[in-house]
């Protein structure tokens, strides 16, 4: 499962003298799920709809389920599935009819077009509501049927743009299980969200981008881990070896309360070992050891260096 | 499947769709109709006594009411397109390879059908009101022709305008003008009756010759010069909406 389904390099995009592409390199293995984090107007849309063909990048190239988006856009078309930002369905049909007129956009034949729908009515739970239009859907079964329609082509890749903006904590936890059920199915997942929380909940790899530019990327941990403030965190038995250690590790800060001893550092294995060594130099024993690394929102505001109230924090 | 043949099927999938539309909102067929046969009652019996106009007053204004139903009509389509725009289902479609035609072409046609419906309830009701044209059958298919010809001009404007709008609301406000232009026409007035400066207006505006062309043909006194700028001004715009929603449609992500 190590083969690309998304690898794209240079990415730029301006509308008039506004850039909301600014070289943006991507790579996406097949069967996990990314996450492109940021605030409002960082161009996560904007790199969706390159992705998916929608708009021609200015610059750049990209390579969507092996076919070259400027080269083949059929052949991506083929292979992916996007679901939008709206709910895009339509409020007059019933979820039954969205899905069929899907099947029948995909030119399947009608028993195979009525199976398919049949099936994912009952997988995502509408099967009740399955002859009732969708306007009087919440919003959790739209995004719901969004999603189902998206899913009548079989795409081998999906993008989900901010697929639980706006919805409430139980739907968004419904569309999490949901997301995380189409990669066990062998899908890759692409999404866009704003919420740390969700990236973090969902992601194989999150990137973080910010004013069309990407200011990191790697796992969770791996952002949690760059972000200063993440601090190592020993505890002893007795006070004379906190004495010792705080002598050998400059820069820590000692709570004689709890006989602890905080230590910045980032919470690598190397650095970690360099630190017990020294330790160990001293015949310090340690009691317990803990890495305390900063969560997402500190990730985001230490990345971008921006007021984190453009940032939907929760 | 070809091209060609995969575009006819979507085209007929999306036209379900817009029917069905239709049929699920007969509001949208009755909004048509109640504003226009106010109207007619209105001009006919409140104020068309007033008007000398050399022939019975509900002779003289159907023709008129004909076109002003286009214009009413017209208003679902505009939020229906702009919202198919604005919530991402023509994205949606683009990513799919439905064609732009066939996203297109259905809006049109589901329109025209649904304005030829209304056109046709209107023309019920004069008639009850005592509208008696005096045309032969091939002036009946001249008239008809006019008809469809207007439909299809102010179709495309209204699922361009809709593509171009940027809300649902904007998209019918966009519909505004269609509904007042006819009152600056020849439609319930003759023209050389009206006040300088609006009678100008009047005369060189695209209602009058097409609402003109109507008249002469329901009449049995088709004016071939009248007709023919109808036709022109009814290209025209059929060109210009096609090729602005044309434009949008490629250009909205």
């Amino acid at each position: 499962m190590n083969a690309s389904a998304i690898a794209a390099s240079g990415l730029r995009k301006a509308y008039k003298d506004k850039t909301v592409l600014d070289g943006v390199d991507l790579n996406v293995r097949a069967g996990t799920i990314f996450a492109l984090l940021g605030p409002n107007g960082a161009g996560k849309t904007t790199t969706v709809n390159v992705l998916t063909t929608l708009i021609t990048p200015d610059a750049g190239k990209a390579v969507v389920a092996g076919h070259d988006l400027a080269v083949n856009p059929k052949g991506v078309r083929a292979a992916i599935g996007v679901t939008g930002q709206f709910a895009s369905v339509d409020n007059l049909l019933t979820g039954e009819e969205n899905l069929l007129m899907m099947a029948d956009l995909l030119h399947l034949p009608k028993t195979e077009g009525r199976r398919i729908a049949g099936r994912l009515l009952t997988r995502f739970d509408l099967v009740e509501a399955a002859g009732k239009q969708a306007v009087s859907y919440s919003g959790g079964m739209r995004r719901k049927l969004d999603l189902a329609m998206t899913l009548v082509g079989q795409p081998q890749i999906i993008f989900l743009d901010e697929p639980t903006t706006g919805l409430d904590p139980r739907s968004r936890r419904t569309m999490w299980e949901i997301i995380r059920e189409l990669v066990a199915d062998g899908m890759t997942v692409f999404l866009t969200t704003q919420y740390l929380e969700e990236a973090d909940q969902l992601a194989d790899r999150i990137a973080v981008l910010d004013q069309g530019r990407l200011v990191a990327e790697g796992t969770a941990d791996e952002l949690k881990r760059r972000v200063p403030g993440s601090h190592i965190r020993l505890r002893f038995a007795r006070r004379h070896e906190l004495d010792v250690a705080a002598r050998v590790l400059p820069g820590s800060t000692r709570d004689d309360e709890e006989l602890a001893l905080r230590v910045p550092g980032d919470g690598g294995v190397r650095s970690l070992r360099a630190l017990l060594d020294r330790l160990d130099a001293q015949s310090v024993d340690v009691e317990e050891l803990s890495v305390h690394t900063p969560d997402l929102d500190d990730v985001f505001l230490a990345l971008t260096g921006h007021d984190n109230k453009k940032v939907n924090l929760r | 499947m070809n091209a060609v043949t995969a575009s006819l099927a979507d085209s007929a999938t999306m036209m379900r769709r817009n029917f069905r539309h239709t049929r699920r909102n007969p509001l949208t067929l009755l909004n048509a109709v109640i504003m226009p046969i106010f109207v007619l009652f209105l001009m006919v019996y409140v104020l068309g006594g007033g008007f000398s106009v050399g022939t019975d007053y509900v002779d003289y204004a159907t023709p008129g009411l004909i076109i002003m139903t286009v214009g009413y009509g017209i208003g679902p389509t505009a939020t229906g397109v702009n919202s198919d725009m604005t919530t991402g289902f023509i994205n949606r479609l683009r990513v799919m390879d439905v064609s732009r035609a066939a996203v297109l072409n259905a809006h049109v046609i589901a329109t025209m059908l649904r304005t030829l419906v209304a056109i046709a309830l209107v023309v019920g009701v004069s008639f009850l009101l005592g509208f008696s044209p005096s045309a032969d059958f091939p002036e009946w298919l001249g008239a008809i022709g006019v008809v469809v010809l207007t439909t299809l001009a102010i179709s495309w404007l209204t699922v361009a305008a809709g593509l171009a709008a940027k809300s649902p609301e904007g998209a019918g406000i966009l519909g505004v003008p269609l509904m007042l232009l006819p009152f600056l026409s020849s439609a319930f007035v003759p023209a050389d009756k009206m006040g300088p400066g609006v009678r100008e207006f009047a005369e060189y505006q695209p209602f009058t010759p097409i609402i003109e062309a109507l008249r002469g043909f329901l009449n049995g006194t088709p004016s071939t010069g009248t007709t023919v700028t109808a036709i022109a001004w009814c290209v025209g715009l059929t060109l210009i909406g096609y090729l602005w929603a044309r434009a949008s449609f490629t250009k909205r992500a």
